[in-house]
């Protein structure tokens, strides 16, 4: 019997017919053994084709049986005539099998949009990477993924290019979790990139940018240091690259980059935090963002995100001396800073790496303002040290909020001072 | 500079309050730090203008509280990856950071910063007498050379007497890492 019911399935299914329409479930209560028998009888009828979704098991406890449509009258009048109680649980099976099926379909579509994407808290390396999908799908016209390159454990490295059209207009970077134990930068990446294609077409900055520019945006610039802080160890910050001769793994990929590469500012010692690495670029990670740069040829700013100290900063840090366009990145910083403490009050200082933090070579900045790249900057995020690189999931969106309006204030000036 | 002695650093300062912002005193302090000699911490003369806050009432609270705890208490990771911290823990926590406090001070110099990255393990141990012993191990961030430091520290508390921390030592880092 179920066999042919299975068989009789398929062949709907197949046929697409609906199998269910006008059927009932009824909920039906014996209360003694003689109508208990009587209900058995009733589900061995083969042409009533009753189906109990809860058996005959003792007088009182209910018995629930789906009745298909051309069976009900029989049925009911049998239950009536047996003085047998019964009431009504489901009108009718198929609409409520469509409803279902709809309110399925509907929940699928909810999951793969980035509506409810959870920005306020800290994700994994797979949830940032399927969400990236869900905004190229959500911004077909405005967002699409390049892979740059591979890490040393031959991750994807992902960019996020937001283009409005033109050929290799004039560029912005952004690239945020270059050092991984530093989180609060990949959630502000994620909430960041979000902001941008959902303000095309609707804030005038962001608009008139896209317009003229591109972005390219790297959420996770560090993949096997961030998947390493969510497996092993918190703290990671350097890459995952073994160092030959050591048992000390990984190399400060942000005093890898040739600038200054090899000075006080980085560590020759292959277990320490600041390890510059063997020689310039020989971190994937890097050497991807390089060649990137460099065969793109018309990137106008780079702006690389980290955490912690509230700061923000401009070249050089291999060097004190200022660079040649000194004043001019000073009172952008300056404006920046100020519209960033207008949301919460969220103080930060700005200057040169080597004044306002300390002396740092092989940085990215560095490189890319020795590469021709002027509007070069460093953000510190939250916080001064309260909680340091565990900044609690609550700051997220208040500090990606606070950090837009800065962001948006280097965008403008690029945009308005063409080189 | 001071000739054959060091550097002397005077300082005008704002104190605020962790737990209210708009809670704040001035204060003017002295650090000296000593030429040479690696091993001694720099010296802090300080003066408050202001008295700080009364907050006998929270401490006999938080001291009840583990006084009456039938197991002594332990707890790893405060704050966790995500920066939670249970309501329970939050005076351990803070307990921690002004412990921490001490031991950055006679850890520091003049290229250093320390921050208190994480409380990985707290055990409190069990005394006889009326006050209260934790022993944590905690994570210091030095900011110039970026590295996280593992540290024990053992810290004796009372609401009255206030903090002590009465041993510390540096930890090796993990061969793992």
């Amino acid at each position: 019997m179920k066999i042919l019911l299975v068989f009789a399935a398929l062949v709907a299914a197949a046929c697409s017919e609906q199998l269910f329409v006008g059927d009932q479930v009824l909920r039906v209560t014996a209360s003694n053994e003689e109508q208990l028998t009587l209900l058995r009888v009733l589900g061995e009828q083969a042409e009533l084709q009753v189906d109990f979704w809860r058996h005959p098991t003792s007088p009182g406890h209910p018995v629930d049986m789906r009745v298909p449509f051309p069976s009900l009258q029989a049925v009911k009048i049998f239950l009536e005539s047996n003085s047998i109680s019964y009431s009504i649980m489901i009108e009718d099976v198929q609409e409520l099998l469509d409803e279902e099926k709809k309110t399925m379909m509907k929940s699928r579509r909810i999951e793969r949009s980035t509506n409810t994407f959870d920005f306020a808290s800290y994700h994994t390396i797979e949830e940032i990477y399927d969400w990236m999908d869900t905004l190229v799908d959500d911004y077909p016209s405005l967002v699409s993924k390049i892979q740059i390159g591979q890490s040393y454990e031959n991750r994807p490295l992902y960019v996020l290019k937001f283009s409005t059209g033109g050929s290799n207009r004039p560029a912005i970077w952004l690239d945020t979790g270059i050092h991984s134990r530093e989180w609060i930068t990949q959630a502000t990446g994620v909430w960041t990139a979000n902001k941008i294609a959902e303000e095309y077409g609707h804030d005038p900055s962001i608009t008139a940018i896209l317009d003229s520019m591109d972005i390219f945006f790297e959420i996770v610039t560090n993949p096997d240091g961030f998947a390493f802080t969510h497996s092993s160890n918190r703290m990671w910050r350097k890459t995952r690259s073994i160092n030959a001769g050591s048992h000390c793994i990984g190399v400060d990929p942000n005093r890898n980059w040739d600038a200054g590469f090899g000075g006080s500012g980085s560590s020759s010692n292959p277990c320490s935090e600041t390890y510059r690495g063997p020689y310039a670029h020989s971190e994937s990670e890097v050497k991807a963002i390089v060649d990137f740069i460099i065969g793109h040829g018309n990137v106008k700013s780079v702006i690389s995100i980290h955490s912690y100290s509230q700061m923000l900063l401009f070249p050089y840090g291999y060097k004190t001396a200022p660079p040649p366009h000194y004043q001019e990145l000073n009172e952008l910083a300056k404006k920046a800073v100020s519209d960033l403490a207008a949301a919460y009050g969220t103080k930060y200082t700005y200057g040169s790496i080597a004044n306002t933090i300390y002396l740092a070579d092989g940085t990215t900045v560095d490189w890319a303002y020795d590469n021709g790249v002027k509007y070069s900057f460093t953000f510190e995020l939250r916080d001064t040290g309260h909680y340091g690189f565990l900044l609690p999931s609550t700051q997220i969106i208040p500090t990606a909020t606070e950090t837009w309006p800065a962001l948006l204030d280097i965008m403008v000036h690029v945009l308005e001072h063409p080189y | 500079d001071i000739d054959d002695v060091g550097h002397k650093y005077h300082l005008e300062l704002v104190l605020e309050d962790v737990l209210d912002k708009d809670s704040t005193v001035n204060c003017t302090a002295e650090v000296l730090y000593h030429l040479g000699n690696k091993n001694s911490a720099p010296s802090v003369q300080f003066t408050l203008e202001e008295e700080l806050k009364n907050t006998d009432e929270a401490d006999n609270i938080f001291y009840n509280r583990i006084k009456s705890l039938e197991k002594e208490l332990v707890a790893e990771n405060i704050p966790d990856s995500h920066g939670n911290v249970s309501p329970e823990m939050e005076p351990v926590r803070l307990l921690a950071w002004v412990a921490s406090g001490y031991v950055i001070w006679q850890n520091s110099t003049e290229n250093t910063k320390f921050q208190l990255a994480q409380i990985k393990h707290v055990k409190q141990v069990k005394r006889s007498d009326e006050y209260l012993e934790f022993d944590y191990t905690i994570l210091l961030h030095e900011m110039v050379s970026q590295e996280i430091i593992p540290w024990q520290m053992t810290v004796l508390w009372h609401p009255q007497h206030g903090v002590q921390v009465t041993q510390d030592s540096r930890q090796p880092k993990h061969a793992s890492e």
